[in-house]
């Protein structure tokens, strides 16, 4: 227990807590919108700033953030031209980033600080870090709450709220921002690879429970915190990426849930 | 709440859709836009709500021009492709009546305590107050649409829009969906509607336009386009109903 007391650890604790609150929320809009493969296209571009920082020498946060925002300027630009089939160009956008980080990949001297942006490091969370997390999940928690009605009318029915006079477009666009925040700041602590699972997983597990809008939304936010919590004291005892183990109690418990499907 | 078209012209780029169209509509009407598949009924009504721009011609509501009508949320509409949303969607019917309040209430404006009990007399209205926990998905074709009509009447508009609201329904649901718009006319909304299945629609009407590809539309009294043309397509029809 004496290792709960390691600054540095309970630091892990607050970060993963507070991600684990705003990333479902993200989340939910997310594959409501049947758009689940962006996070996996923004958190590829935010591995490709990671991999641009290193290798010249600026802050990786930082670029992957500026990355991150382009590439969801990039999906929402690519995506009026296939409206209906809106997986081409998340595809196209995690392509490129996929290509420009393997391509600068090659270039990084310090690999160690590379792959914890794939997998995520609890050691590598610094006060400072700690602190941007926790305002950056407030913002964002704060965000989804205010616009909580026009994000539903949209991934329900985002013709139908234009049509009502929802601002479709801002909303839009705000929203892809706090995405690609959201998914790039998060990125360094449960890494890069997996931070879109945990966009996902929780709210898949909400889905096959729950009964309206609101209890899928909370229902995801306990399931993420739950499998948050669980991997970082799994991966504190054994050693283990934090990531990894986050998403594989995830899926354990997705498909233990399967049985309770809601009729 | 009264509306009336002056000389509306509409082109999309390739095509010429609508021409020289002018009718009115009257506080308390029932209407029904009439005409086969692509002869511009829904132009015509996104043009009426103020969806695509006008070209030529003019649309006043109430007397004013709809360039400049601000008060939209007076009017309601239930869009063609309504019921088109993913059947999985984790909502609940209550919640979706929601949305049809805070739409145009405008920008961070938060739910009242008033609205609850809105939500649960449009529930009442449309029949589905029991189901209103239900998950929108879970429900019929005939259920759900009646959901989409409760959720155009919960901000009491003065005027409701309908296109095509009774497509892929069974006979029984379309006649007791047409009962229920015919009871909203009685109680004063104002209503529009596209419809292709005029049989039931037609006895709660009292207004039918007709548009018509290369030709002029046309406006009728119910009673008139009875006695004139359909008389005897539609021998069921009572006279008074
Ligand atoms: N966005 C668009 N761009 C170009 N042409 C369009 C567009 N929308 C509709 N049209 C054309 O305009 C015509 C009228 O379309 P509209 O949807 O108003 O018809 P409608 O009378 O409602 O038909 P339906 O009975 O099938 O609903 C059609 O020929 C259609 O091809
Ligand atoms: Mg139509």
């Amino acid at each position: 227990m004496e290792i709960f007391t390691y600054g540095f650890i309970q630091r892990a604790f607050i970060v993963g807590f507070f991600i684990s609150v705003m990333t479902p929320m993200i989340g939910n809009i997310i594959v409501l919108k049947r758009l689940s493969s962006v996070g996996d296209a923004l958190s590829h571009a935010s591995l490709a700033g990671v991999a641009i920082g290193l290798c010249f020498s600026y802050s990786p946060v930082v670029v992957a953030v500026l990355f991150s925002c382009l590439a969801a300027l990039g999906i929402e630009y690519f995506r009026r031209f296939f409206p209906r089939y809106s997986e081409i160009s998340t595809t196209l956008v995690l392509s490129l980033g996929v290509g420009l980080a393997a391509v600068f990949s090659g270039f990084v001297k310090n690999a160690a600080g590379f792959n914890s942006f794939l997998f995520g490091s609890i050691v590598a969370i610094s006060p400072a870090e700690t602190l941007a997390v926790t305002l950056l999940s407030v913002m964002v928690i704060i965000i989804s709450l205010l616009l909580y009605r026009e994000l539903f009318y949209i991934a329900f029915d985002e013709e139908g709220a234009a049509l009502s006079g929802v601002k479709v477009k801002t909303i839009n666009f705000v929203f892809t921002l706090l995405t690609a925040i959201v998914v790039s700041v998060s990125a360094r602590t449960v890494g890069a690879l997996v931070i879109s699972s945990l966009m996902v997983i929780p709210v898949a597990c909400a889905m096959i429970i729950s009964k309206s809008y609101r209890s899928n939304i909370i229902y995801s936010v306990i399931f993420a915190v739950i499998f948050t919590t669980a991997g970082l004291v799994i991966s504190c005892f054994w050693d283990i990426a934090p990531g990894g183990t986050i998403v594989l109690i995830g899926i354990a418990a997705l498909i233990l849930l399967l049985p309770f499907r809601r009729k | 709440m009264t509306l009336e078209v002056k000389d509306l012209s509409f082109d999309y780029p390739d095509k010429n859709i609508l021409s020289d169209i002018s009718f009115k509509v009257d506080e308390g009407d029932f209407l029904c836009i009439l005409g086969t598949n692509g002869t511009g009924k829904s132009t015509l009504l996104k043009l009426m709500l103020g969806i695509l721009k006008i070209q030529k011609g003019e649309i006043l509501i109430d007397g004013i021009s709809s360039k400049k009508f601000k008060e939209y949320k007076d009017i309601a509409y239930v869009s063609q492709k309504a019921t088109g949303f993913n059947q999985d969607f984790p909502a609940t019917v209550y919640e979706v009546v929601a949305a049809g309040l805070y739409s145009r209430r405008g920008f961070l404006k938060f739910p009242r305590k008033s609205d609850r009990k809105k939500i649960e007399k449009a529930l009442e209205m449309v029949g589905m107050f029991e189901l209103k926990d239900r998950l929108i998905g879970r429900l019929s074709g005939g259920q759900q649409q009646r959901v989409f009509i409760a959720k155009a009447i919960v901000s009491s508009p003065k005027m409701i829009f309908l296109d095509e609201p009774t497509v892929g329904i069974d006979v029984n649901a379309v006649d007791s969906i047409c009962c229920l718009l015919g009871d909203l006319n009685k109680q004063g909304y104002t209503i529009i509607m596209v419809t292709h299945d005029l049989s039931s629609v037609i006895h709660h009407s009292n207004k039918i336009l007709m548009l018509s590809e290369n030709e002029p539309c046309r406006m009728f009294d119910t009673n008139e386009f009875l006695n004139q043309n359909y008389s005897s397509q539609y021998p069921h029809h009572k006279e008074g109903h």
